[in-house]
């Protein structure tokens, strides 16, 4: 809940609902890519995670 | 008021704890877990911290981790969205990591705190300032300055990889910002990456292998024709804008595309270990003079904005000491300072700090009987007459101690003298990736064959990296064309005129091994292949017993000067405990270790029985 709270002032401070729709999607395909593997490895560019 | 500050994730995790606006201590997570650049939650860090601090967590006031999650993953999509469909592989890896772990950073901190101590977690408060404000912060509030301008230049935070501040009494305000994917430091990386070291830790060695390069070549020139018309559009006020169809690090697991390199400059990327070539020289020598020309553009652009005549930096361009000797060569400022610790590791004492100062407002004094608030950056753990000898028994180890450290001073004085390398750990280890006389390797900078022994023997790292000397700072204008304060080992300057040998003839189209054995001064070892040296000035109020080494070392010789570099071997973070500076004796040709008050003399130890598997412990960097 925290969570979701502190991304829902995120997106009002920043103005960026226009991601809202395009992070529902990354999510959920995210989630399938999360239950899809067994563990969660950062490659070695950090830039970007 | 006891903030504690954290950063981790990324690479070179750190903790720092202040209180009243003084750091307290500060500690990279690697020098406990013996793995170079750990990104992983500092635990041990946080432990220390708290423990120098007499605190437990229940006593912070705020947790404060140096960047903005959100506004990362923000730039993370929008990346994506504005690559898309380029990037799908990356996509594959990073979201995982994302959804299970960094979106909830709030719980993950708070759990992992928990493997620290049992704590309150309903009341612990958890602040979150922007990357580059915490290298701001780390730059300017521990600076001797009242008004500054803060120049701050990484690969990148969140979305700004460069940014020029206004640092005002208790106030930091940001007047200008460069932003991803357009960024000095991603492009340092990508030559990094082109030339064979590796991303994030490499970037020095890339700055060491650059004076090997013939600057005025037509090679050289040629290279930075190639850089400035086909990869960067370089603005006058310093900033630069990235041709993203030669990188790929937005959105790909390398940072460029190797093929369009090799047709830009003519030849492939160089394996990881394979022979350096002039070609890989010229390239590294092309890439420093587009940043240096970058950075003191953008040193101009804080002058013009702020007015100020004191320049603070942080970030990680700014441990490239080239440029900054250069920035100063400029007389752009009158005044610098550059946080010792400018990396990601340096954002956890930064973070703290910005909580202190912008968030609760607190007012700032600057106390200008010292160089600096940083107290000498000796902010880590100290060992004990107890651990020393705790560690000694464990390996059976034969020592001698010393009841006065003059007389011990004295002896290693002598030992250096006649040419033997030695482990030095004193007080407490240094924050920042720099050794800076607690936890260093020591040797005679007049001897010629230092810079190979030490590379080759002790260090195991490839021959042409060069070394750092430490002087005592009343000294320094003897041996260099420099004059002012250097402590944090972060200024290259050149050696004196009246010291160098000159080039022999055909010097430049020399082989670069040739050229090592070039002997260019009567402190060779110290002195790199252009005459140039990264100084420490060793000042008595900062570090008074190395500054009485090297004080003993100059009545024995004349010399009030030694060669100093990090205690570890390539590849492992520096040493953090006796037991770490003995295994580090006993794995090299190192002569003696030095540890408080005790010696150990390499000869006298009983025989090591590890082999050489050891060095499979450490990654390569």
């Amino acid at each position: 809940m925290e969570f979701l709270k502190d991304f829902w002032l995120f997106l009002k401070e920043r103005k960026k609902f226009w991601l809202v729709p395009m992070i529902l999607i990354l999510v959920l395909i995210g989630v399938l890519l999360v239950f899809g593997t067994s563990g969660a490895a950062a490659p070695f560019i950090y830039t970007l995670f | 008021m006891k903030i504690l500050g954290i950063s981790a994730f990324y690479h070179d995790s750190a903790a720092a704890i202040i209180e009243d606006g003084v750091i307290v201590a500060a500690a990279q997570e690697e020098r406990f877990t013996r793995k170079k650049h750990d990104p992983g939650f500092p635990v041990n860090a946080v432990k220390y911290c708290l423990e120098e601090a007499g605190a437990t967590l229940n006593d912070i006031e705020a947790v404060v981790f140096y960047d903005k999650p959100l506004l990362k993953f923000e730039r993370l999509l929008e990346t994506y969205y504005g690559f898309a469909p380029v990037g799908v592989s990356s996509f594959v890896i990073s979201i995982p990591v994302w959804i299970k772990e960094k979106m909830f950073l709030k719980k993950l901190i708070r759990d992992e705190l928990e493997k620290v101590e049992d704590y309150d977690r309903n009341t612990l408060k958890l602040l979150f300032p922007e990357h580059h404000l915490s290298h701001s912060a780390s730059a300017y509030y521990p600076s001797p300055f009242e008004d500054a301008a803060i120049l701050t230049i990484d690969g990148v935070g969140e979305w700004a990889t460069a940014s020029i501040c206004h640092g005002k009494g208790k106030d930091i305000t940001v007047l200008k910002e460069l932003q991803f994917p357009h960024s000095v430091g991603l492009l340092y990386s990508a030559f990094t990456y082109f030339l064979g070291f590796r991303v994030n830790s490499g970037e020095y060695k890339l700055m060491g292998l650059a004076p090997y390069g013939n600057a005025d070549s037509a090679a050289v020139k040629g290279y930075i024709e190639k850089i400035k018309s086909t990869l960067i559009d370089l603005k006058e006020d310093g900033s630069v804008w990235l041709n993203q169809k030669y990188f790929t690090y937005a959105t790909g697991l390398r940072m460029v595309p190797d093929s369009r390199w090799e047709k830009l400059f003519g030849f492939p990327r160089r394996e990881s270990e394979a022979p350096l070539e002039q070609h890989h020289c010229d390239l590294g020598v092309a890439i420093q003079i587009v940043t240096e020309e970058i950075v003191i553009k953008m040193a101009r652009e804080a002058k013009k904005l702020t007015g100020s005549d004191n320049l603070c930096m942080a970030g990680g361009v700014a441990l490239n000491c080239v440029a900054n000797g250069k920035i100063q060569k400029e007389n752009i400022f009158k005044n610098y300072f550059i946080q010792p610790a400018a990396g990601d590791a340096g954002g956890a004492l930064g973070c703290a700090l910005a909580a202190y100062y912008i968030h609760y407002g607190q007012e700032r004094k600057v106390d200008h009987s010292k160089l600096d608030a940083m107290k000498g950056s000796y902010l880590g753990p100290e060992s004990s007459d107890k651990e020393i000898e705790v560690a000694a028994r464990k390996y059976n180890a034969k020592f001698t101690k010393f009841e006065s450290f003059d007389e011990l001073a004295k002896v290693v004085a002598g030992y250096l003298s006649e040419g033997n390398v030695i482990g030095w750990h004193q007080g407490r280890m240094e924050f920042g990736p720099r050794a800076l006389g607690n936890r260093s390797i020591i040797g005679d900078a007049r001897n010629e064959e230092m810079q190979k022994k030490l590379n080759l023997k002790i260090k195991y790292r490839e021959s042409f990296r060069p070394f750092a000397p430490s002087v005592l700072a009343e000294d320094c204008g003897e041996y260099f064309e420099y004059t002012g304060i250097s402590p944090y080992m972060l200024l290259v300057h050149p050696v004196k005129e009246s010291r160098r040998n000159p080039y022999p003839e055909g010097f430049k189209e020399f082989g670069l091994k040739e050229k090592l054995y070039h002997k260019r001064s009567d402190i060779p070892s110290i002195t790199h292949i252009d005459y140039s040296a990264r100084i420490q000035t060793v000042h008595r109020e900062s570090n008074e017993k190395y500054w009485k080494l090297i004080s003993a070392f100059k009545q024995k010789t004349g010399y009030g000067l030694i060669v100093n570099t990090s205690f570890n071997v390539r590849g492992e973070p520096i040493v953090c405990t006796p037991e770490d500076s003995y295994k580090c004796l006993m794995r090299t040709e190192m002569d003696f270790l030095v540890v408080g008050n005790y010696v150990f003399n390499k000869t006298e130890q009983p025989a090591w029985k590890e082999g050489a598997e050891w060095k499979l412990e450490y990654v390569l960097d």
